[in-house]
């Protein structure tokens, strides 16, 4: 592995050595001292084209607690809002000597771009409406460690899956492992032939539920109302909200995930967010682990 | 005097053709003359005819210039090409029209005739002065907001009428801006996974089949720009059939390249080099593209030549410009998509480059058989060669050419304009 861009490119075994890694990081960090030396003199660059304070919050202390040296850079406010672009940006990183590139970016594709202009490891921290590797990682690693295993296990993934670079790894990375992913959407939030992707699909989240494993909920934004996706946020949570009727329809050992940010009321009410078959917290803690075993499997090896 | 030995007319057998006061003189064998030009296993085409080439002058020299932009024509073996309108400023006035043609006749590598804007700065709101352009000395009889469509059905209605006092044609770029909005990638299975905003089909297919209506209706000469989809191809098969007067071109990369080129590619996924406008489609397009330009249903191949300087493509996809530059390997991509699997031979290649696009745009002087009393409007093309594709050796302005990393067939090996080479052993005189 030298970069990590798209859930897709992971083999199984590959996939299941990040999962594997990361359950071994989640022991450290239950020590009082939570540091590890493993990337002590290793540069990690977070950069991030689009606020996401969670997910670099979440690659930032990652990076920190295996002692890698960690710059924060923010394209709001540095020269990139000048319009430096990506080449330049990607140039001015390289004569710093960065090991990995943490890079988050509105324009699907970025990193992709970007690893042909450094020769450190890229990692995408999320990529327009393409992909989001980490979280696909977190998300399966969470799954795992509630339900006890990945193979044949059950996951509806609701929501705006158009626009979702959450939902496109999500079914790379779990049809991979073995998983059995139900995409749930009205059809003006699918993309045209997602018939072709790994996965089933429906538009009828009612009908789902009762067989799933696990719901994940995605959140859906409200400037999709107004380009005509859905007629209102009320309409679109009455058919796609997972509410406290919905919630009693799922079998005793489901569970309920999202990856943040929610929209409490709209894709998610309150009390199922806040249940303990909710894993939207637990989740957040995984990124750490889950991010410190793809920046160590990536740069911790000794021929850096 | 100047005579092309041994030259197969049209992949015919070989004849000597002879040059006279820029006219074809007399074809035959044996003949004699002051310059003799070998041309034994060379075609000879009739001199290529653009309708569609961005030249980008005024506005955007750092792209291309008229004298960049028709040498590169030159070495692609045409000897007309009509420049498009969408230059800054617009191409709107008899001024900037008569502009870009005398820069044209200054350059002297091929004819230039301008293309005329339909709308006032391109902005679809007002007619531009269409017949102060065809009055003008560039006397335009294409017109085009190319770049954009012309969506109001009033407006392009009007257009279409307007242009018959002096026999002009609306060349429409078919895009429903609605459906459009933000496209970056043909929308199907690789924009899908891409996360790529979808340009879909029906955006494109919708506009021609109104167009196709309205030309019907006030009977007037449509043409339709840059075709890439199998539905358009159907639409405009339909509009053939009914007598109307509808013509329609392709562009080389539509005829070789699908939309997979975005997400593996010689020189990585997601890279803009493959970003153009209309976007490249699926495999079943390209074969309903050959296939009716073999038939005719598409009359004929027009580049959309369209340089853009390295900055403008060097960045993330959603950031770069569309387009890509074709003039210099436009016939071999026809070679190629077309000749090498037996779908046109060498006449069918002169009469969709050549002849077709010459009498779309009314020209008189181009795009006439090879024989005695023509001008000599001549491209000798050798069609043995096969050759990597190298954007350092092209002599356009800018180097975005996708098919860096092919191996294309053929090479323009001399291009005459009445009588007088522009190109001479594959380099520019």
């Amino acid at each position: 592995m030298k970069h990590l861009i798209s859930a897709g490119d992971l083999s199984r075994d590959e996939a299941l050595l990040i999962l594997d890694t990361a359950e071994e990081l989640a022991r450290v960090s239950e020590r009082s001292i939570k540091k590890l030396p493993t990337l002590r003199g290793r540069t990690v660059v977070n950069l991030f084209f689009e606020d996401s304070t969670r997910t670099r919050i979440s690659f930032e202390a990652a990076a920190k607690r295996l002692s890698a040296d960690v710059i924060n850079f923010s394209a709001k406010g540095s020269s990139v809002s000048k319009g430096e672009s990506l080449k330049d940006t990607a140039l001015t990183l390289e004569a710093m000597g960065a090991d990995a590139v943490v890079i988050r970016h509105g324009a699907s594709g970025a990193p992709h771009r970007l690893a042909n202009w450094v020769r450190g490891s890229v990692l995408n921290a999320g990529d327009g409406t393409h992909e989001h590797p980490t979280q696909a990682l977190l998300d399966a690693f969470s799954m795992r460690q509630r339900l006890g295993r990945l193979d044949g296990l059950k996951v509806a993934i609701v929501g705006d899956i158009l626009h979702s670079r959450v939902a496109r790894s999500n079914v790379l990375l779990l049809s991979t492992l073995g998983a059995e992913v139900t995409l749930v959407a009205p059809p003006t939030l699918l993309p045209v032939s997602v018939e072709r992707w790994p996965c089933q699909v429906s538009y009828d989240l009612d009908a789902v539920l009762p067989k799933a494993d696990v719901v994940m909920m995605l959140r859906v934004q409200l400037e999709r109302m107004n380009a005509a996706y859905f007629p209102s946020a009320r309409e679109y949570s009455r058919r796609y909200g997972l509410d406290r009727d919905r919630f009693a329809k799922l079998h005793d050992d489901a569970i309920v995930m999202h990856p943040g940010p929610m929209n409490r009321g709209m894709e998610i009410s309150a009390e199922v967010a806040d249940s303990p078959r909710s894993t939207i917290v637990e989740q957040v803690g995984n990124g750490v682990t889950v991010r410190m075993a793809a920046l160590y499997l990536l740069i911790g090896g000794e021929n850096q | 005097m100047i005579v092309i030995r041994n030259a197969r007319i049209l992949g015919g057998e070989p004849r000597d053709i002879l040059i006279a006061n820029g006219l074809i003189s007399e074809i035959g064998a044996g003949l004699g003359g002051d310059t003799v030009i070998e041309a034994e296993g060379l075609i000879a085409l009739p001199g290529l005819v653009d309708l569609h080439t961005h030249l980008r002058e005024p506005g955007r020299e750092d792209a291309e210039t008229v004298e960049t932009g028709t040498r590169a024509a030159a070495m692609g073996g045409f000897t007309a090409v009509h420049a498009m309108a969408n230059t800054s400023p617009v191409a709107d006035t008899a001024g900037v029209v008569e502009q870009v043609w005398r820069r044209g006749q200054e350059a002297g590598h091929c004819d230039v005739h301008p293309v005329g804007a339909v709308t006032s700065g391109l902005e679809g709101k007002h007619l531009a002065e269409l017949g102060a352009m065809a009055d003008s000395q560039a006397r335009v009889r294409v017109f085009s907001d190319d770049g954009k469509c012309v969506s109001d059905a009033v407006l392009m209605r009007r257009a279409l009428e307007y242009v018959k006092a002096f026999d002009g044609v609306v060349a429409q770029h078919a895009q429903e801006p609605r459906l459009t909005e933000g496209a970056q990638l043909n929308e199907g299975e690789v924009s899908g996974r891409l996360g790529l905003t979808g340009w879909p089909a029906v955006a494109e297919e919708a506009i021609i089949a109104r167009d196709c209506l309205l030309a019907a209706h006030v009977g007037s000469r449509l043409h339709v720009c840059h075709v890439s989809t199998a539905g358009s191809v159907e639409i405009i098969r339909w509009a053939k059939s009914k007598g109307w007067n509808v013509t329609a071109e392709v562009t080389p990369h539509h005829l070789l390249l699908t939309d997979s080129c975005a997400e593996a590619s010689p020189v990585g996924p997601y890279n803009p080099i493959y970003k153009v406008n209309p976007p490249l489609r699926t495999h079943d397009d390209v074969a309903a593209l050959r296939e009716a330009l073999a038939d005719g249903t598409i009359d004929c191949v027009a580049t959309d030549h369209a340089p853009h300087p390295v900055e403008d493509k060097e960045t993330e996809w959603a950031a770069a410009a569309m387009g890509m530059i074709g003039l210099e390997t436009a016939l071999s991509v026809v070679q190629e998509a077309m000749v090498e699997t037996g779908l046109l031979d060498w006449a069918g290649v002169a009469d969709r480059m050549s002849v077709r696009p010459a009498r779309i745009g009314r020209l008189a002087g181009q795009g006439l058989p090879l024989e005695p009393g023509s001008p000599a409007n001549i491209t000798l093309y050798d069609p043995a060669v096969r050759t990597p594709v190298d954007p350092t050796a092209m002599v356009s302005r800018s180097r975005n050419t996708p098919y860096e990393g092919l191996t294309l067939p053929g090479r323009v090996v001399a291009t005459f304009l009445r009588g007088r080479p522009t190109v001479l052993d594959g380099k520019l005189v």
